[in-house]
């Protein structure tokens, strides 16, 4: 990550005006719900990995939505003109911005665990979000690396800077590497996949992975090169124009041949983002469906499009927060796993009420966020030693790089591996299908 | 005009007023911002989501079994008062007395005993509740001024109901004056402040239950 510099705009003091503007732009009535709710009994505190690990009071997630709680309270609330009267809500200041730069970014994942459990129904993920916002216009989002990798996402499609051709010519050095047939920039197709940017980085392999798998369904399908890269980092840093150029590119390049699938890649948020907000940018309905790679396989492991191999192997899945507590595709990877005959061990509070990895929400981009990533990831470590499994499988890029780093550097006997690659490693033969 | 008197005509009707007006504007201003149409394909139907809304407004009452170890004291503590202040409300026989003149209905009322020991109990409970909310480091900080204001409105009408039940410190009319006059604090205090999730648990958890069915995922 070296070749990226810092994002200039980091340098200057953060714009309260803008920020003040971020926060309350997209205010609708389930936000505002949220925001006058709150009957401060604490138990948010107790889902959030960051407090539970620190005992630091700061890190109550409630706590580090306070800004655009008194941001909407003096400017738009029911009662704004009584707190702007009697000074009732402090105004923002570049102070109060920055010294809530750290709890909204550093110490947050946007996991939702918070959400789970707040009994007045407040989604404080969604409010995380809303905040960063305004937190990004304000330029604040920590330049070391989300900000910057944002800011190169914006300008160029990609966080990493990865053009059109070097992508075209990337996927057909993979393809030959692995010796699988890419279609890419085909005129039409039924099925479109996606990338994140991670895969290029560190996971080439789970491109080749995709590949394999549609070749194996048979249907037509291509890679695009005027829209491939979901990873969304914009969205992550908060900024709301670059999440929307993102979702658009890809949303053209799908909609330009007439493809019926959109099949997004081994990453939580750009999932969450795609399925459930790209439409609402797009301003109308997506005139195709948008898949995560392991509902694609799923329901193609139903429908028997896809036939694979039992294999022999006791392991333990781990939940992206976003695939599953925050995404709706909670059962697609235990379908999958039970077609392979994999003897899971299912982790303490799998499923819906999972513990984030630690590196969720743009928190792995963040490099002095370390110290509080290795606490988060410490009870997931915990949970996966407590399984018994050799390996762990996951089924986002995101969490596999956390949970690879976290195991390197806990001495780990655990392997961590892609859910993708696995199926398509255990592919049965065509001819037996 | 005595102060009896006073709170029960002209102050009744002021604290029925501003409560009524107040929680419509609190209500209003949040539910008629303009909502943004969400055209992402949802995974359930309308009726299913609607559903969901629904069922979440009680599911969203107990937290799941994982967070028990974490959150249990302070949710029972919160039932107990929770619990104890319904059955004073409900089940003590001057207010379904009062209930029965201003809306027609009335059932059997519970023995003056049972109401007594709920009143000490719900009254420990909203002291333990401030105790726990001076000492412990999340809530202490969380805590603004309407916490404790909101705490002392509570407060008052249980404590004055007590005295009135036994009659002891002054006499009848002054402590019923005192109770009503509380009771009107709480309903003049009820829109402006946190008290306000009498109305806002049910919309909050609702809206939560059917924009989560909608993603079919978890509420
Ligand atoms: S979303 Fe997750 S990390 Fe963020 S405050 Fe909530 S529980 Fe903590
Ligand atoms: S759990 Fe909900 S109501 Fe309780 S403090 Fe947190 S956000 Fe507020």
């Amino acid at each position: 990550m070296n070749d990226i510099a810092p994002a200039p705009f980091q340098k200057a003091a953060p714009d309260v005006s803008k920020a003040l503007r971020g926060f309350i732009a997209d205010v609708g009535p389930t936000v505002a719900l949220s925001l006058e709710s709150c009957v401060h009994c604490g138990q948010c505190a107790e889902a959030c990995q960051f407090y539970v690990q620190t005992g630091d009071p700061r890190y109550t997630p409630i706590h580090k939505i306070e800004l655009f709680k008194q941001t909407y309270n003096r400017e738009m609330g029911p009662f704004s003109f009584a707190y702007k009267f009697f000074g009732l809500a402090p105004k923002l200041t570049q102070e109060t911005l920055t010294e809530w730069q750290d709890l909204v970014y550093d110490s947050c994942n946007m996991c939702g665990r918070c959400s789970l459990i707040c009994p007045m129904g407040i989604d404080i993920a969604d409010l995380v979000e809303q905040t960063r916002h305004g937190m990004y216009e304000a330029g604040l989002a920590p330049s070391d690396f989300l900000g910057a990798l944002a800011e190169k996402e914006h300008a160029t499609g990609s966080p990493f800077g990865l053009t059109s051709e070097k992508f075209r010519d990337l996927l057909h050095e993979i393809g030959a590497t692995h010796g699988v047939t890419m279609h890419v920039d085909e005129p039409t197709a039924e099925i479109v996949p996606t990338i994140s940017s991670i895969d290029v980085k560190t996971y080439p392999g789970s491109m080749a992975a995709i590949a394999k798998i549609l070749n194996h369904i048979g249907k037509p399908w291509s890679f695009r090169t005027d829209g491939f890269d979901a990873d969304n980092v914009s969205l992550t840093a908060g900024d709301r124009a670059g999440q929307a150029a993102i979702t658009q590119a890809i949303v053209s390049a799908v909609t330009a041949c007439g493809a019926k699938i959109l099949v997004m890649p081994e990453c939580g948020h750009s999932f969450t983002e795609m399925r459930w907000e790209a439409a609402n940018a797009h301003g109308k309905d997506l005139p195709f469906r948008v898949l995560q790679i392991t509902e694609l396989v799923a329901e193609s492991i139903q429908s028997g499009a896809i036939r694979v191999n039992k294999i022999s192997q006791t392991a333990t899945y781990h939940d992206a927060c976003q695939l599953s507590r925050r995404g709706g595709a909670t059962a697609a990877p235990r379908v999958i796993l039970a077609a392979l005959g994999v003897d899971v061990r299912e982790l303490e509070d799998a499923g819906d009420a999972n513990w984030c990895c630690g590196g969720g929400g743009g928190v792995a981009l963040i490099k002095r966020a370390q110290p509080l990533r290795d606490a988060a990831f410490a009870i997931k470590k915990k949970q996966i030693e407590a399984s018994g499994a050799a390996i762990v499988y996951t089924s986002c890029s995101g969490c596999r790089q956390t949970l690879d780093h976290g195991g390197k550097a806990a001495g780990w006997n655990t392997s961590v591996g892609s859910l993708l690659e696995l199926v398509a490693d255990n592919l049965a033969a065509r001819a037996a299908a | 005009m005595t102060l009896l008197s006073f709170a029960r005509g002209p102050g009744m009707q002021v604290a029925t007023l501003i409560l009524i007006a107040g929680m419509f504007w609190r209500l209003s201003g949040i539910l008629l911002l303009r909502r943004r149409v969400a055209h992402a394909a949802a995974r359930n139907p309308f009726a299913v989501r609607l559903l969901g809304g629904a069922v979440t407004i009680f599911t969203r009452a107990i937290p799941r079994r994982t967070f028990w170890p974490r959150v249990g004291a302070g949710v029972v503590l919160n039932y107990v008062f929770h619990i104890g202040l319904f059955i004073v409300l409900f089940g003590g026989a001057p207010h379904i007395l009062i209930i029965h003149e201003i809306f027609g209905v009335a059932w059997p009322d519970l023995p003056k005993g049972v109401i007594v020991v709920a009143s000490g109990i719900t009254l420990a409970a909203l002291i333990l509740l401030l105790v726990r909310r001076l000492c412990h480091p999340v809530l202490k900080m969380l805590s603004k001024p309407d916490d404790y204001i909101s705490w002392l409105i509570v407060f008052m009408p249980i404590f004055t109901g007590i005295l009135l039940s036994g009659e002891t410190v002054a006499g009848y009319g002054a402590l019923l004056a005192w109770h009503i006059l509380s009771i009107e604090a709480l309903m003049i205090w009820l829109p402006f402040g946190k008290l306000m999730h009498v109305a806002l648990v049910f919309a909050g958890r609702g809206m939560l239950g059917y924009n989560f069915s909608r993603k079919g995922a978890a509420t």
